[in-house]
């Protein structure tokens, strides 16, 4: 039996396709994905990300904690609020997850994803040993993203509290048992509120009165992807590393004597460069390209890891972890037809317009 | 609840197949399996005068999250696409049984049809694909 978020109710009033996600019955459309993208890029649209999962970070070895577990550098959160995006790595460097922290007036706070929550609290736990760390996984949260362009200004109008129109982005405010992030998966402007569950069906409720529709996974996928996001387990796992996932930026090598996990290999792989890379790909005829499908370059093969079809540009779009040389035209195996495409660098959408000519 | 009109007979892949006045075969998929895939963005149709066998691949078709394969109702010639589809693949989700059809057919044998379920018979197809 998968789990049911707090909003479980309102998504089945509302006519959504229930699937299982990850453990959990998560709503994949309420009828058209397209409709719901294309609210989330030209209005506000929500989504009930509750399935993905939450943990606090106490006391005083929180920070050297968490400057041991992530490739990003924790000490460049300089100020209560401020939040950062990095990855959890193993020790050749693969990825263990993605995740966000928030610095929080006590501690901190880890966002990571739905599938990896049991995998990530092991990992937790077992590294923090020598940290004198609390942990605690909340469970008892809800989370609802608020995305799009009229996002901060509809949820403005439902808190009534200035700040959330303030917020600068990658910044979190907390009032009372609600916090909220200027944070996303869309490429959009917008906040991430974590609030308890019977606060979360309020919230929901105002939205939705004040016009926000509701979107389910299917679309947050394609505005993930149009955004040039990755997602853990398609993009990146365990077997990929930080820089042939297109994730460089998101690794601190300075200071040098922050001695995160996975920071030896990955020098020794920065030293002699990586093999392949991890870049966009438009189709250039019709089709859809999908994951796993094979990407033919002049410098060699690579494989789609996302691939769909973008509803902002009416043409496939994908990430693809190709040769680190190649560039410009290659062609793409789908299902034994060979159709043209090319190389890009990702993001494909940006604020809704399209990035690439 | 899906839309499944008692004049057609189905194929449990989703398919639906109509006898024509001319005894040609009108084939398309179910508005079971337009809801299934979600909005239909690309459509792969068999080339004209293909020759096709009952339940050979005969298409694919692509939502926005997934590819479907389509499969021959009924063995038989092409004798006709729906070239609307090229630029409006959405019209499979507006109008599953009309204007979204796929391609026609000159069956080998118009009796092959019986081989195919009836409306209650793919009802239950769909009610299990659900549960």
């Amino acid at each position: 039996m998968a789990q049911r978020t707090p909003l479980y109710e309102a998504h089945v009033a509302a006519g959504a396709r229930i699937v299982e996600f990850a453990g959990w019955d998560m709503p994949l459309n309420y009828g058209s994905q397209i409709e719901e993208h294309t609210c989330v890029r030209t209005a506000a649209g929500m989504f009930d990300v509750s399935h993905m999962t939450i943990f606090d970070l106490d006391g005083a070895g929180a920070p050297a904690f968490l400057a041991r577990v992530m490739a990003n550098d924790i000490g460049k959160l300089t100020a209560v609020g401020q939040a950062i995006y990095g990855t959890l790595l193993n020790d050749a460097a693969g990825v263990i997850d993605d995740l966000i922290v928030y610095r929080r007036e006590q501690g901190y706070r880890a966002v990571v994803n739905a599938s990896t929550g049991d995998k990530v609290e092991a990992h937790f736990a077992t590294q923090s040993a020598d940290f004198g760390i609390g942990i605690e996984r909340r469970r008892d949260l809800a989370m609802v993203a608020v995305q799009g362009p009229s996002a901060i200004t509809r949820f403005q109008q439902v808190v009534d509290d200035a700040r959330a129109s303030a917020l600068a982005p990658f910044t979190s405010y907390e009032a009372g048992e609600m916090m909220v992030g200027r944070t996303g998966y869309t490429g959009e402007d917008g906040v991430e509120a974590m609030l308890p569950g019977a606060a979360a069906v309020s919230l929901w409720r105002e939205l939705a009165a004040l016009g926000v529709k509701p979107a389910g996974l299917a679309a947050r996928d394609t505005l993930r992807l149009e955004a040039g996001l990755n997602l853990y387990g398609m993009d990146m796992d365990e077997s990929t590393d930080p820089l042939e996932s297109n994730l460089a930026w998101t690794v601190a090598f300075e200071p040098t004597e922050r001695d995160f996990i996975g920071r030896t290999a990955l020098e020794t792989i920065k030293a002699t460069g990586s093999a392949m890379k991890l870049t966009g790909l438009v189709l250039e005829s019709k089709g859809v390209m999908r994951h796993g499908q094979r990407v033919v370059t002049a410098d060699g093969d690579g494989t789609v890891t996302s691939g769909l079809f973008s509803p902002t540009l009416g043409y496939s779009i994908a990430l693809a972890r190709v040769p680190r040389a190649a560039k410009g035209k290659c062609e793409v195996d789908i299902r034994g037809r060979r159709v043209q495409a090319r190389l890009v660098r990702p993001p494909f959408v940006r604020h809704g317009r399209k990035v690439h000519g | 609840m899906s839309d499944i009109p008692s004049e057609l007979k189905y194929a449990s892949s989703h398919e639906w197949a109509r006898l024509e006045e001319d005894g040609t075969v009108t084939v398309g998929i179910s508005d079971h399996a337009q809801n299934a895939l979600g909005d239909v963005v690309y459509v792969e149709l068999p080339e004209l005068d293909a020759i096709v066998e009952a339940g050979e691949e005969a298409g694919v078709v692509e939502s926005v999250k997934a590819a479907s394969d389509i499969y021959a109702p009924i063995g038989g010639t092409v004798i006709a696409v729906n070239s609307v589809l090229e630029d409006a693949p959405e019209t499979v989700n507006q109008d599953p049984y009309g204007d979204g059809w796929f391609f026609r057919i000159e069956p080998n044998d118009v009796a092959d049809l019986d081989e195919l379920l009836d409306a209650d018979g793919y009802g239950a197809v769909c009610e299990d694909d659900e549960h």
